[in-house]
């Protein structure tokens, strides 16, 4: 550790790594309730442990993100964190907030928890992964605002570089349009448009250019490779990510009451959103190639492959399945999506938290990379998740072209409930896909804890 | 660890001295080799625009002609050559800096640039004239790809202006020499591309029956 002040992504990470270990809990419970309807009803209903799951994966990732970006700007910087002190209030408001707002819809009836928090005030509530309570929503955009302020000012009183000038773009666009989430309107369609304001710009716009950058540093550090190289790549890969995804929205225009031209914008943008992906696969497999260290930590270079791979499939890939306005007219709202929702999270978002945190863990712990045995089983924990959750998107691929087929194109439709009991082999198979995901986490977590010698600095 | 103290800004676009980091050899296409994938990826995404255009006209032959006489092909002709004018604007400005002389580039370019300006000027006469009446991306199929497509478009040359402004204000502090102008190549690059597709562009949507 170059900085004392880079400490306090510690305990970010150990946070991110509890809260995932949550959210595959409740992944768990909810993929049995697929097909055992009354498991753990009335206690946790489907609906309250699909929000769980999904809000979880957010606070996480977020988690993640802020403390990837306190670790690595004060070393781009060249220079101690602005406020440690803020970083370390912060972090314990966002936890606090966090837990409080997931026992809130464990514990509380969804609309009471309304009542309690003040939605007849400004009405947020009740949109799918916008279902915090207003006073979470304004927590989520001060602890965000802090998170930007501590940074930008870290940058501007040290060495400015193409890193940290992408990594604050991306916060500032996330900070930004969370503020969407505030705006709900009577208007149905207006209320979707903007609503993907949030969901889509989010996850298909300003995350990947804070995915860019973590994966940009941590190529940087690993490969020794020179960072002009390493900044050109991230500069063209982001550029075409919001060419791309800033129109690609319209893929989610096309029967939401939006104007007809959106089906040929969002076809169009939206088919060629693979190819940033493309470009960074290509791009980490040739900065490793061209490496010009061996860095001890194997684990840290084998998830920063993985996340430009997973990436690339699960976000590029999956998405452009069903993007194409002509597809999708079938395709829309199917398990098909979930498949694309879970192999893009986990490829894109969740591999490059565990990249950053992989890398950054054992130099906060004061050496290199860990020990031998202690990266063969982070190693272990990477393919086991990695490929289950492939499974996972290909058992739900499955599942989703069956139940078009039987619910949207045969001769003679089933109802939706009556094709889920016919797809239920493919959800069966998705829990056991999950089953061993949740192996390969606990095995994850193990990593931390094996003993032996450990790579000291060079 | 080998760093470096400069500060890359957000128009590394038109700087030069890169090249060896994307394997740039003598022979290799001009220019920065960066600005070549934003060239391809503009080239593939225009593409798919044209060939959705040739589908959707080719299920409605009729309307397509008819909507398609309502535009000012005089408008289109002018801006082509206006257009072509400019791209050998910037071919001069290249030769000079390739001779070492930076003023005349810098004249080349600001040519350019005002014939820029000038196409940009007809077009937003020709958006304005279509917008009074009353023809929107939702008045039919036709209307829809001759908007979005001169449009986006639209976006390019203003993008174009502003590199070449860059290259420009570059170029005037002599930022440029005979054996380093590899900056200048670049933003020529994206100026031709954006001349081609309008070379392209205005047969497919305003002549071509």
């Amino acid at each position: 550790m170059k900085y004392t002040s880079q400490a306090v992504a510690k305990p970010y990470f150990i946070a991110a790594i509890a809260l995932f270990l949550g959210q595959i809990l409740f992944g768990l419970i909810m993929g049995l309730q697929y097909v055992v309807g009354d498991f753990l009803f009335p206690a946790i209903p489907f609906n309250v442990a699909r929000m769980v799951h999904t809000n979880l994966l957010i606070v996480w990732l977020l988690f993640g993100f802020m403390g990837a970006s306190y670790y690595l700007i004060p070393e781009e910087s060249e220079t101690e964190l602005f406020s440690p002190k803020l970083a370390i209030l912060t972090f314990w408001i966002f936890l606090v907030a966090g837990a409080a707002t997931i026992l809130g819809y464990l514990l509380v009836p969804y609309a009471a928890l309304a009542k309690m928090t003040g939605n007849d005030l400004l009405n947020t509530m009740g949109r799918e992964f916008l279902e915090q309570p207003l006073p979470t929503k304004v927590g989520i955009v001060l602890v965000a605002l802090s998170w930007l302020f501590n940074i930008v000012m870290t940058v501007l009183k040290g060495r400015k570089t193409t890193i940290s000038l992408v990594l604050s773009l991306g916060m500032l666009g996330l900070a930004a349009f969370f503020l969407f989430s505030f705006y709900n309107p009577v208007n149905l369609v207006k209320d979707k448009f903007y609503w993907w304001w949030v969901v889509h710009l989010w996850v298909e716009g300003v995350w990947e250019l804070i995915l860019g950058a973590l994966l940009a540093f941590v190529l940087i550090k690993v490969t020794g490779v020179d960072r002009e190289v390493i900044e050109k790549w991230l500069y063209v890969i982001i550029t075409m990510t919001l060419v791309t995804g800033i129109i690609g929205t319209g893929h989610h225009y096309y029967w939401i009451g939006t104007p007809a031209y959106w089906q040929w914008w969002g076809s169009i943008f939206s088919a060629l959103e693979p190819i940033p992906f493309f470009m960074m696969t290509v791009f980490a497999f040739n900065m490793v190639n061209k490496r010009r260290r061996e860095h001890p930590n194997k684990a840290a270079v084998l998830w920063a492959l993985g996340t430009s791979v997973m990436a690339f499939l699960g976000a590029g890939l999956w998405g452009f399945l069903h993007t194409l306005a002509p597809v999708n007219y079938y395709a829309h709202g199917t398990q098909l999506t979930a498949a694309h929702g879970h192999l893009a999270f986990y490829g894109a978002y969740a591999l490059v938290v565990l990249t950053i945190i992989s890398y950054a863990m054992p130099i906060l712990r004061g050496r290199a990379a860990n020990p031998e045995r202690a990266q063969i089983m982070e190693m272990w924990s990477f393919w086991l998740m990695t490929i289950s959750m492939f499974f996972i998107a290909l058992f739900l691929t499955g599942a989703g072209i069956v139940q078009i087929w039987l619910q949207r194109i045969s001769a003679a439709p089933l109802s939706f409930m009556a094709v889920q009991d016919q797809i239920s082999i493919f959800y069966w198979a998705r829990e056991g896909a999950g089953l061993v995901f949740l192996i390969g986490l606990v095995l994850y977590i193990c990593s931390f804890f094996v003993k032996g010698q450990s790579h000291a600095f060079e | 660890m080998k760093t470096h103290d400069t500060i890359p800004v957000t128009t590394s676009v038109v700087q030069s001295d890169m090249d060896v980091s994307m394997g740039k050899n003598e022979g290799d296409l001009p220019g920065d080799f960066a600005i070549w994938i934003f060239i391809f990826a503009e080239m593939l995404a225009f593409g798919v625009l044209f060939v959705a255009y040739a589908f959707s006209r080719a299920k409605n032959v009729e309307l397509f002609n008819v909507s398609q006489l309502t535009l000012s092909r005089t408008s289109g002709a002018i801006n082509t050559l206006v257009l072509i004018t400019s791209s050998y604007f910037v071919v001069r400005g290249v030769a000079a800096i390739k001779r070492g002389f930076s003023t005349q580039c810098a004249y080349w370019l600001t040519g350019a640039f005002l014939l820029g300006g000038v196409f940009v000027s007809i077009k937003l006469v020709e958006f304005n004239a279509k917008f009074d009446a009353g023809i929107t991306m939702s008045t039919n199929d036709f209307y829809m790809f001759y908007l979005s497509l001169t449009f986006f478009h639209f976006m390019h040359v203003l993008m174009g202006m502003v590199i070449l402004a860059c290259i420009i204000v570059k170029a005037r502090h002599g930022g440029y020499s005979a054996q380093d102008h590899a900056g200048v190549e670049t933003g020529a690059s994206f100026w031709h591309m954006v001349d081609f597709l309008w070379i392209i562009l205005f047969p497919l949507v305003y002549i071509i029956r």
